[in-house]
């Protein structure tokens, strides 16, 4: 079972919706025992980083998903999902993330239109299990006003580009994370989450 | 590079969709399942669903549209019309769509814009701007100025200030509809379109008066659009996606083209 933590108001339907139709049984749950149980986790990208971990703390999830990261459990960020990996954002600057993946979330630079909202291109940068038989240059769904900016050049695994060099695909062990949309991204999205389905169980 | 979208728009009434939709296989014409479906397969960036419905009453009904339409749809979608509470978000985002889109209701009270922003994300809040020409009597210049309950009724506000005052509170993107060429076929309002997309720094959205794949490049080069809001000649198949989406590569425009629209547009 496949836990998609329900920390905020949104659409967690689709995400819940696409692993189904992979064939996952997937709970939406803010229950600790239930994310611990579960065989991976998925945090969805809805909401604000400060709202988020509120909320996380509120209904002690917090535990439940660092425990999981410390038992190698694969766990997904997608969008603020992927935010909420890093300690810090300017998003919410008095809010500290669940420092999984060392680095911060920085505000998108005004010298393009924010929100980046859209469809944009991701060029993978090297070779990796999540990345197959997705050509570079694949068009994803992005929307989204913060980026993050990992320490570590080896955790990117794909990248964006908004003016700014945006890391579209972040992994460190079995935690993995995503700015885009997966899905809502058509067959490119599909393809990532079915890369990802078969990496949580290599 | 981030790619000018192309999204069909689709109104609803009671459920289903209404104006000329002309594919000649569908099995029940103004399903909006099946409709979003085959504007999916074609290649269409987003959708949006405009509800229409006339009565308060059934207005419930969008919900269930939405949650239909998610379980099918890998795409964004957006859904507008008549939604003035934080209530009536919270059901749509649950049963799956992406975003709302607010018109009337932000102008009677702009603070809505910062609630649904702060709640949700700003990437969830278009707002909607309806806008005609009209000349001051006072100042003795023609401005333009914005509209709300679906055209009606005149708010004497400035459509420039107005953005940029959505922009401030919030608003991810903002929906532009040009009175004065909507329905026309005749092109885009291009200098009004230009003119926003210039002066806020959150993505535009064009709307009214596609009539020729002219009017797609126009509004996304000169205009400055970020996308095209399109009806009647996708509905009516004046033109399909995958041809629009062709016309616009060869123009020089990005645009996402997926495997299934390239094919269906070389056919």
């Amino acid at each position: 079972m496949i836990a998609i933590v329900n920390y905020g108001i949104g659409n967690l339907f689709s995400v819940a919706q696409a692993l189904k139709k992979l064939g996952e049984e997937v709970v939406v749950t803010n229950d600790p025992s239930v994310i611990e149980q579960a065989e991976a986790i998925i945090l969805p990208g809805v909401g604000s980083f400060g709202e988020a971990m509120k909320n996380l703390e509120e209904n002690q999830l917090i535990p439940a998903i660092v425990n999981g990261a410390n038992q190698k459990k694969p766990i997904l960020g997608i969008c603020l999902g992927l935010q909420i990996l890093f300690s810090q954002s300017q998003e919410a600057t008095q809010q500290s993330g669940l420092s999984l993946i060392p680095g911060e979330v920085r505000k998108l630079p005004p010298t393009n239109k924010v929100p980046h909202i859209g469809w944009n291109q991701v060029s993978i940068l090297e070779e990796s299990p999540l990345g197959e038989g997705i050509a570079s240059g694949e068009f994803f769904y992005f929307a989204h006003s913060y980026y993050v900016v990992p320490e570590k050049e080896e955790n990117v695994v794909a990248i964006c580009n908004y003016n700014v060099v945006i890391p579209a695909m972040i992994k460190q062990g079995k935690i993995a994370g995503v700015q885009f949309h997966p899905e809502k991204s058509s067959t490119g999205g599909i393809q990532f989450l079915k890369n990802w389905q078969r990496w949580i169980r290599e | 590079m981030l790619a000018k979208r192309i999204i069909p728009c689709l109104d609803v009434q009671n459920g289903q969709v209404v104006k000329g939709i002309h594919f000649e296989d569908l099995r029940q014409v103004g399903d909006p399942v099946e409709l979003a479906q085959r504007y999916e397969q074609e290649g269409a960036d987003e959708l949006v669903f405009l509800d229409i419905t006339a009565s308060y009453e059934q207005r419930g009904t969008m919900v269930e549209v939405a949650e239909k339409v998610a379980q099918e749809l890998t795409i964004p979608f957006t859904v507008g019309g008549g939604i003035n509470t934080t209530q009536q978000v919270v059901n749509l985002l649950k049963a799956g769509a992406d975003k709302v889109s607010i018109n009337t209701a932000a102008v009677i009270n702009p603070e809505l814009i910062r609630e649904l922003a702060d709640k949700f994300g700003s990437q969830c809040v278009v707002v909607a701007i309806d806008v005609k020409r009209t000349w001051d009597r006072i100042t003795h210049r023609s401005y333009w100025e914005v509209f709300i309950k679906g055209g009606r009724t005149p708010t004497g506000k400035d459509a420039l200030s107005w953005a940029q005052k959505v922009e401030q509170m919030g608003a991810g993107e903002i929906l532009l509809t040009s009175m004065d060429t909507d329905g026309t076929q005749s092109g885009y309002d291009i200098s009004l379109t230009r003119k926003i997309s210039e002066e806020v720094n959150i993505p535009v959205i064009a709307s009214g008066g596609a009539g020729r794949l002219e009017h797609l490049s126009a509004i996304l080069r000169e205009g400055k659009a970020d996308a095209a809001l399109v009806a009647s000649i996708f509905h009516y198949r004046k033109f399909t996606i995958p041809e629009a989406k062709l016309f616009l590569q060869k123009k020089g425009i990005l645009v996402r083209m997926n495997d299934d629209g390239a094919s269906l547009a070389e056919n």
